[in-house]
C-alpha cells in the first residue's frame, strides 16, 4: 500500500491526530511561567496541559462528527464550555486563597484577569485544533499543517495584552517624609506615626509618578484593581521590604484627583529607580479595569 | 471602615471615648508605647500631631 492511499484511507484519524497535535502545540505556546510563577511548576503546568489535550481532542473530533452529519454530536461542545468555565472557577478559587498569604496581594481584578485568560486560552486551543483537523480532513494533510500554523499565529496575536506604557508615562519621584506625612513628589500618600517607620521609609522608600496620556488612561489608572496590580508586579520583581505585623510599611498608590496622576510608593528590596520605572511600564493592563470614556457618544461630539 | 483600637497620648484631657487610652509622660515614652502597640496589635500608628498617636486597624471587615 502506498503512502498516499494510506493517507486517504485514514483521513479522519490523521486529521484528528493533527488537530490534537496543533491544539496541544498552541496550549504549550500559551503556557508560559514567568516572574509570577503561575501556573506553578510542575503540577500547575501538568493540569493545564492535560486540560489542553482534552480541549484539543474536543475541537478536532467535532469535524468528523459534522462531516458524518451527526449534528447532535456538536452539543458535546457545550460540555466543553461548562468544563472550561469550571477551570476559570478553579483558578479563581485557588488564587484567591493563595492571595491571602501574599505580603503584597494581587487583588481581585488581577485574579479575575488570570482566571479569564485560562478559560479563554482553552477556547483558543479548540479553535486551533478545529481549524487544523477541518483543513486536514476536508482538503489535504499538508493544508492541515498550513492551517495549524496559521492558527498558531492567530493564537500568538491574541495571547498578548497591552501594558501600562500604552496609556501612561512613568517617572521616578522623590519620597518625602515630612514629619508624619509621607509624599511622593507632591502627592500625599499616608500618615506614618512612628519615627522608626519614618526612618525606614526615608532609607528604603521609592516613588513613581504615572501620568496618563488621555482620559481613557486616567479612568483605567484610577481603578483600584489596576493599582493593586502595579503594586503587586513591582513588589514581585523588585522584592518587598516588609513583613507580617508591620502594618505601616505598606506599598501604596494614591491618585492626584486634580490631574489624574497616580503616585506609587513602594518599599523594594532592590532600590533601583530605573528598573522600577521599566517594571511599571510593563505592568499588564487588566482587561476588567479598562475604561473608554472617549468612546461615549457625548464625548465624541466635541472632538 | 478603619477603626481606632487604642490611643496613646501625652495630653489626657484631649482624648475621650471608647478606645483604650495609654498615657505617656515624655515623647520617648509616647513613641515606645505606640511602637509596642503597633507590633502587638498589627495595626498602624498614626500621628495626630498634637501629642497623640492613634493605633488604627485598617483591615477590619
Amino acid at each position: 500500500m502506498s503512502v498516499s492511499t494510506f493517507l486517504l484511507n485514514n483521513k479522519y484519524t490523521i486529521g484528528i491526530l493533527m488537530g490534537v497535535l496543533f491544539g496541544l502545540l498552541s496550549r504549550l505556546f500559551m503556557l508560559r511561567t514567568d516572574y509570577r510563577q503561575y501556573p506553578t511548576h510542575p503540577h500547575g503546568k501538568i493540569i493545564h496541559l492535560s486540560l489542553g489535550i482534552i480541549a484539543a481532542g474536543l475541537g478536532s473530533v467535532a469535524v468528523p462528527a459534522l462531516l458524518k452529519k451527526d449534528y447532535t454530536a456538536i452539543t458535546f461542545l457545550t460540555v466543553a464550555a461548562q468544563q472550561f468555565r469550571d477551570v476559570r472557577n478553579m483558578e479563581r478559587d485557588t488564587l484567591t486563597k493563595i492571595d491571602g498569604m501574599e505580603l503584597v496581594q494581587r487583588g481581585a481584578t488581577y485574579i479575575e484577569g488570570i482566571a479569564m485568560v485560562f478559560e479563554g486560552r482553552n477556547y483558543l486551543v479548540i479553535m486551533s485544533s478545529f481549524v487544523t483537523s477541518f483543513a486536514a480532513i476536508t482538503l489535504n494533510w499538508y493544508l492541515g499543517i498550513g492551517a495549524g500554523l496559521l492558527s498558531l499565529i492567530v493564537v500568538h496575536l491574541l495571547r498578548s495584552g497591552k501594558s501600562l506604557s500604552h496609556i501612561a508615562a512613568v517617572e521616578q519621584a522623590e519620597v518625602i517624609q515630612d514629619g508624619a506625612d509621607l509624599f511622593v513628589g507632591d502627592i500625599y500618600i499616608m500618615n506614618v506615626g512612628l519615627s522608626s517607620n519614618q526612618d525606614i521609609i526615608r532609607e528604603r522608600g521609592l516613588g513613581l509618578i504615572l501620568k496618563p496620556f488621555n482620559a481613557d488612561g486616567k479612568a483605567t489608572l484610577s481603578n483600584l484593581g489596576q493599582r493593586q496590580a502595579i503594586l503587586y508586579d513591582l513588589s514581585t520583581i523588585l522584592g518587598v521590604y516588609r513583613d507580617d505585623g508591620e502594618p505601616a510599611l505598606i506599598p501604596m498608590a494614591k491618585l492626584d484627583m486634580k490631574t489624574g496622576r497616580l503616585a506609587v510608593f513602594i518599599l523594594p528590596q532592590e532600590r533601583d529607580g530605573s528598573k522600577a520605572v521599566e517594571t511599571a511600564l510593563r505592568v499588564p493592563i487588566l482587561e476588567s479595569a479598562v475604561r473608554m470614556p472617549t468612546e461615549a457618544k457625548v464625548n465624541e461630539k466635541g472632538s | 471602615m478603619a477603626s481606632i483600637v487604642a490611643v496613646v497620648t501625652m495630653r489626657r484631657e484631649s482624648v475621650g471615648g471608647g478606645a483604650p487610652i495609654f498615657l505617656a509622660e515624655t515623647e520617648a515614652q509616647l513613641e515606645e508605647t505606640a511602637f509596642l502597640l503597633e507590633k502587638i496589635l498589627d495595626a498602624s500608628v498614626h500621628d495626630l500631631k498634637n501629642g497623640t498617636f492613634i493605633v488604627v486597624n485598617h483591615h477590619s471587615k
